[in-house]
């Protein structure tokens, strides 16, 4: 199949950026699209030219490395699909693609189509996690965990940081991502006892990163590779705000021995 | 939060979500005025000449009291609404200095992405619904103690008329997003209810426009004279 790409060439964060349009004329339905960027970027390195940059890394739709705009879909056309699990069958002989990488000020282009996504581990530093020794792993259902609720965590847990959310929103907003990290922790009773205090301090920091404000336009869920719901952001608003509202404050004296 | 106690308010309501919610519980304020409204407005329909709805009028000139509260809390509620708007259309212009050159949309409504601009254009309709039934000036025969009178000469122009028209429809897009984001804003979201909830808001909307709409409509096809 012949396809023809508009692809994004920017050399460097500081460097303005424009669509330069390539010709694979031979791709084959079965290949991945990263594959088919492969093929082209060989050809260019043979021509001496500089290939074009773009993120991957285990092209399984596990690690949330890869990324691409493809006419204006991030992650490409196929709902539930990595740009690594995005075949070319899923393209038609003929079709022009618009290649773009994730725009958002808070995920600045390092070059190409590749993109600084760090902006989300520092929301994770922030409050991601759970802050007490795990010590070895606890018996079989000593800790009771409905399945329901379990369920539900490993919706939320499903996420795998790529940015797509970002990428699809109009906003630029992060909602989805820190909603989906907040949710996983929040609804486990091992997540319980810093649970509003890291909505608090995880979305003071996905707001420091200059990601944009949410609209509810549900973009983000349409754009989520894992399928993860606005239905987690609702839990996040309301975990935040509880946190806002109702949260005792620090005592600014010092306590304990 | 926890951190400084002092300025916490300001820390809340100037996050993102926060700023959500003020939209939320502001737009529940001015949603509640757009019903009350409404249901004021419909007795124009009430065979009796005017009387009810002149009466009614009358009823609220009366307390002054309680009519002036509602207007500043309506003023404070739509201060906030549009202040907090323009923010966060400014920083979430910000928050993608380089636009895409394709961007294709799978789930955002028409009305979810044309807020910022159904918004504004509501907000300018206010201005002249005030000048034209509250104060008059642009009405062509106002009389300050006669409402059904005013309803019916200034709905006889049709450029006035066609005005009212196309607001009540760009107010009816603005409450289908408006109406399922606030619950979502608020953290409203359950499996259970969700579609209702989409569903409530698609109807509410609906009806909203409609019953607005008919007053215009009914005054120039001469069913109310
Ligand atoms: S490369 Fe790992 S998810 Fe695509």
């Amino acid at each position: 199949m012949r396809i023809t790409l508009h692809i994004w060439r920017q050399k460097g964060p500081h460097d303005a950026g424009r669509l330069v349009t390539y010709e694979v004329p031979d791709a084959s339905p079965e290949m991945s699209f990263l594959e088919m960027l492969d093929v082209l970027n060989e050809r260019l390195t043979a021509k001496g030219e500089e290939p074009v940059a773009f993120d991957h890394d285990c092209r399984e739709g596990i690690c949330g490395t890869c990324g691409v705009v493809i006419n204006g879909i991030p992650h490409g056309p196929r709902a539930a699909t990595t740009t690594c699990q995005l075949h070319m069958r899923s393209f038609r002989d003929g079709d022009h693609l618009t290649c773009e990488p994730w725009r958002a000020r808070a995920f600045p282009v390092i070059r190409d189509l590749a993109v600084d996504r760090s902006a989300f581990d520092r929301i994770v530093e922030a409050g991601g996690f759970i802050g007490v020794n795990t010590g070895s792993a606890p018996d079989g259902n000593s800790i009771p965990i409905p399945k329901k609720t379990a369920d539900l965590s490993m919706d939320a847990a499903a996420c795998i940081g790529c940015g797509a959310c970002v990428a699809a929103c109009p906003n630029a907003s992060a909602m989805l991502f820190v909603a989906a990290k907040i949710s996983h922790l929040g609804l486990l009773p091992q997540g319980q006892p810093e649970r509003f205090d890291r909505a608090a301090k995880m979305v003071a920091r996905m707001d420091g990163e200059g990601f944009g404000n949410c609209t509810n336009t549900r973009e983000c869920e349409a754009a989520c590779p894992k399928e993860i719901g606005v239905e987690f952001i609702a839990r996040m608003n309301r975990d935040f705000l509880r946190a806002g509202v109702a949260d005792r404050p620090e005592k600014a004296t010092a306590g304990g021995a | 939060m926890g951190g400084t106690s002092t300025c916490w308010v300001r820390q809340l309501f100037l996050s993102s979500i926060g700023k959500k919610s003020v939209m939320a519980v502001t737009g529940l304020v001015l949603f509640g005025f757009v019903v009350g409204h409404l249901v004021g407005n419909l007795q124009v329909f009430i065979p009796d000449d005017g009387k009810k709805l002149n009466a009614y009028a009358a009823f609220l000139k009366a307390n002054a009291g309680v009519l002036w509260g509602a207007r500043i809390v309506l003023l404070a509620a739509l201060l906030a609404h549009v202040g907090i708007a323009i923010l966060l259309a400014l920083e979430n212009r910000g928050a993608r200095p380089v636009a895409y050159r394709v961007k294709t949309y799978r789930e955002a409504s028409y009305a979810a992405r044309t807020m910022i601009i159904s918004g504004p254009l509501i907000l300018l309709y206010v201005v002249y619904h005030l000048l034209h039934f509250t104060w008059g000036t642009v009405h062509p025969s106002f009389n300050h103690d006669d409402v059904y009178h005013n309803v019916i000469t200034g709905f006889q122009q049709p450029a006035a008329s066609a005005v009212y028209i196309v607001a009540m429809a760009l107010l009816g897009l603005h409450l289908f997003h408006g109406l399922w984001s606030m619950c979502q804003s608020l953290g409203v979201n359950h499996p259970k209810y969700n579609a209702l909830l989409r569903a409530g808001s698609a109807a509410v909307a609906s009806a909203i426009t409609i019953g607005y709409i008919a007053i215009p409509v009914a005054v120039m096809a001469k069913l109310l004279k």
